[in-house]
């Protein structure tokens, strides 16, 4: 069975990270697990954590009044989750709810803002990384945004497909 | 191609059944009225759908290449001729002429790891492709179907893909764009399936079908994991008329989707995909 240490290190999110950054970041993080239906994460509480999903699926969800908990995406294996805890005023935008048993890396966000704080090289290796995670999701976000298999998306015009 | 028959002359076919798949799609079971008893084909082509009195459509063929004495199409109900094959019933009888067009490389791909993305009703072209993959499991490295949907209910062959993912050999994963709070399954655009997926890249085909801007996505994707623009399929959606790349209708810059696709290798229309003028 992996160590932390190990599963940080071979984690593709923290792939070629300079030993030293690692050796702080790992300070700052702990073994967590959460039960189906629990709540990872609710709207409007404050950030001071994001996860590195070992194995499990996580929902994450927005909550309307009329239609309920609407989910938005899912996360799951080697999957990175949550990123307000880097951004201010440092509040939960989404859910998360647990949709299958889940085992993360709880990274503890205060300790590691002032750490970035401390490290500007630390803050910018995190902030890279971050920002690539966050570009993957505003892409696929855009796509599902664009809603490709609308009819609305085509002409009526018979199609093959 | 019916044999020794004239390409553009429809063959008769009597429609055997009719089944809802979703609000907008169904499938058609056909069989040949004038004693043709086998309508071979290849995992891939299309036909043309002749509603007499309406109209003719391009429909992908949608059935099992290696049971040639039925053809199945599922298409969705969108246009005219779509919308009047939709009304048929069983008993009813199209005009049929086909098969066209080129095919997903199955036979060149033999030992390789094959992996299948596709979207909404894009699963219906390759569905030949997927009984074919799972009939000659043991000549594939691993095979990887990868499918998103609009929402739950908008999943087509719902009964197959549980039966798929049933096998121990076949990595099936399903994902929608949207969906209530009842539904556990994966919720996101089908790209972010594919980081997901066990392939090995340098050996694998990838095969994709599904709206243009997806295949886009998917392509990029791909290539990020490490899969050469030589080893991607795709099959292209153009308004295809006569079928035989003569009327030119489905002109995609240098080629003619209906003769030279709809199954193209992504290398050899790099050029042009994607190219808005085009």
């Amino acid at each position: 069975m992996k160590t932390i240490e190990q599963y940080i290190a071979e984690h593709p999110f923290f792939k070629g990270i300079d030993p030293s950054y690692l050796k702080t970041i790992m300070g700052c993080s702990n073994e967590v697990r959460f039960d189906i239906g629990q709540f990872i994460l609710r709207e409007g509480e404050e950030a001071n954590n994001f996860y590195v999903i070992h194995f499990g699926k996580v929902a994450l969800e927005i909550f309307t009044p009329i239609r309920g908990p609407i989910t938005i995406q899912t996360i799951g294996d080697g999957d990175v989750l949550g990123w307000s805890w880097l951004v201010p005023p440092f509040h939960w935008h989404y859910d998360a709810r647990v949709l299958e048993p889940t085992c993360a890396i709880a990274m503890d966000g205060r300790c590691l803002r002032t750490k970035c704080e401390q490290n500007h090289d630390l803050g910018y290796e995190l902030l890279k990384r971050f920002t690539h995670i966050i570009t993957q999701r505003l892409e696929a976000t855009r796509l599902q945004l664009l809603d490709v298999y609308g009819v609305h998306c085509e002409s009526n015009d018979d199609k093959r497909l | 191609m019916i044999k020794d028959s004239n390409p553009m002359l429809p063959a008769q076919f009597c429609i055997q059944w009719v089944r809802k798949e979703t609000h907008d799609t169904f499938t058609i079971e056909l069989k040949s009225t004038n004693g043709t008893h086998e309508f071979p084909f290849s995992a891939g082509q299309f036909n043309m759908l002749y509603v007499f009195g309406v109209g003719e459509a391009p429909i992908s063929i949608s059935g099992d290449p290696s049971k040639p004495e039925v053809l199945k199409h599922t298409t969705r109900s969108v246009g005219t001729v779509t919308k009047a094959i939709s009304k048929l019933k069983k008993g009813d009888v199209l005009g049929v002429r086909g098969p066209f067009g080129s095919y997903w490389p199955l036979e060149d791909s033999l030992g390789k790891d094959i992996v299948i993305v596709t979207g909404g009703i894009g699963l219906a072209p390759l569905r030949p492709a997927l009984y074919q993959l799972i009939s000659q499991r043991e000549k594939y490295g691993r095979i990887v179907l990868l499918y998103g949907a609009r929402m739950p209910e908008d999943l087509l062959y719902k009964k197959e893909l549980e039966q798929w993912r049933g096998r121990f050999d076949v990595e099936v994963k399903v994902t929608v764009d949207s969906a209530k709070g009842n539904w556990r399954g994966n919720v996101g655009v089908v790209t972010t399936l594919i980081p997901r997926a066990q392939f090995d890249p340098l050996q694998t085909i990838a095969m994709i079908c599904g709206p243009e801007v997806m295949i886009r996505f998917t392509i990029k994707e791909l290539q990020n994991c490490g899969i050469k623009t030589e080893n991607i399929f795709i099959s292209m959606e153009r308004n295809m008329k006569c079928g035989i790349g003569l009327c030119g209708h489905c002109q995609f810059g240098f080629c003619f989707v209906c003769k030279d696709g709809p199954v193209f290798r992504l290398d050899r229309i790099k050029a042009i995909f994607g190219k808005r003028e085009i």
